[in-house]
């Protein structure tokens, strides 16, 4: 799997306006349901289950990035968009430090191996320096995208 | 002798898998012992207190993992970690049940 495989492009937002996590979340879920990954009429209640699973365990996972996620009966392949606050978001990261690119990911019910495989396509980016410098860097939709199209063609399985 | 690598195989239990909220429960446990540990499968090994390497290893329900400790509570921390993952199973449900 890569990540062009469940990036949302039309999703991306490259200046989140809001300064809160949970504000970040709503934006980016809002993205999503214009995009059509989601009904527009379900975007509320998953913004609601991914801030209520945000609470439970943070998905800051240091290193200023944070991988909100959700699982979601009206999906029926994982979904993510991508969206950077250039201040950094407060998401009670492992490390303290400020967010500045989230990676939202709703993924089906039913069907925890695909979610799993989501996940692991996220990471296996996330753990690169240049990664999530570059995407740090962007400051436009297209320069997101450029990364993660070039993260997908540079020599990935 | 704080040299020898001590090694368990556990199983995967819970339906969900090793997604973000377990594997962070592996990392909190393992961060408490000073060994140095690590998760495999069959293709990739992770430091197990490293979220970013534990979340490659995709270890679905039913995947074996072998994890390798190195240290003088060597033992003790791998313990630990099959009572989590085999005995506890991230106090999470199993193929089966109901949650």
């Amino acid at each position: 799997m890569k990540l062009t495989d469940i990036v949302c492009f039309d999703g991306i937002v490259a200046q989140l306006k809001s300064k809160q996590r949970d504000g970040a979340i709503g934006e980016l879920v809002g993205a999503l349901a214009k995009a059509k990954k989601i009904p527009a009429n379900s975007a509320d209640a998953i913004t609601k289950s991914v801030i209520k699973r945000e609470n439970e365990a943070s998905t800051g996972i240091g290193k200023g990035v944070a991988v909100p996620h959700v699982k979601h009966p009206m999906v029926k392949e994982p979904v993510a968009v991508v969206g950077c606050s250039a201040e950094g978001l407060d998401f009670s990261s492992l490390d303290k430090q400020p967010v500045y690119s989230v990676i939202l990911l709703v993924s089906p019910m039913d069907n925890p191996d695909k979610h799993l495989q989501a996940m692991e396509t996220v990471f296996r980016n996330l753990q690169k320096d240049d990664f999530r410098r570059f995407l740090r860097q962007a400051q436009s939709v297209e320069e997101i995208r450029e990364v993660i199209l070039d993260a997908d063609g540079g020599g990935t399985d | 002798m704080t040299d020898v690598v001590h090694e368990i195989e556990v199983e995967i239990r819970n339906i969900q898998g090793l997604h973000l909220r377990p594997a962070m429960q592996i990392i909190d446990l393992a961060g408490g012992f000073k060994s140095q540990i690590t998760v495999s499968s069959d293709k990739d090994t992770a430091d197990a207190k490293s979220i970013m390497q534990m979340m490659l290893l995709r270890a679905t329900c039913g995947t074996k993992l072998k994890v390798r400790a190195c240290g003088n509570d060597a033992k003790e921390a791998l313990k630990a970690i099959q009572e989590l993952v085999e005995e506890k199973h991230f106090d999470e449900p199993l193929p089966g049940l109901t949650a």
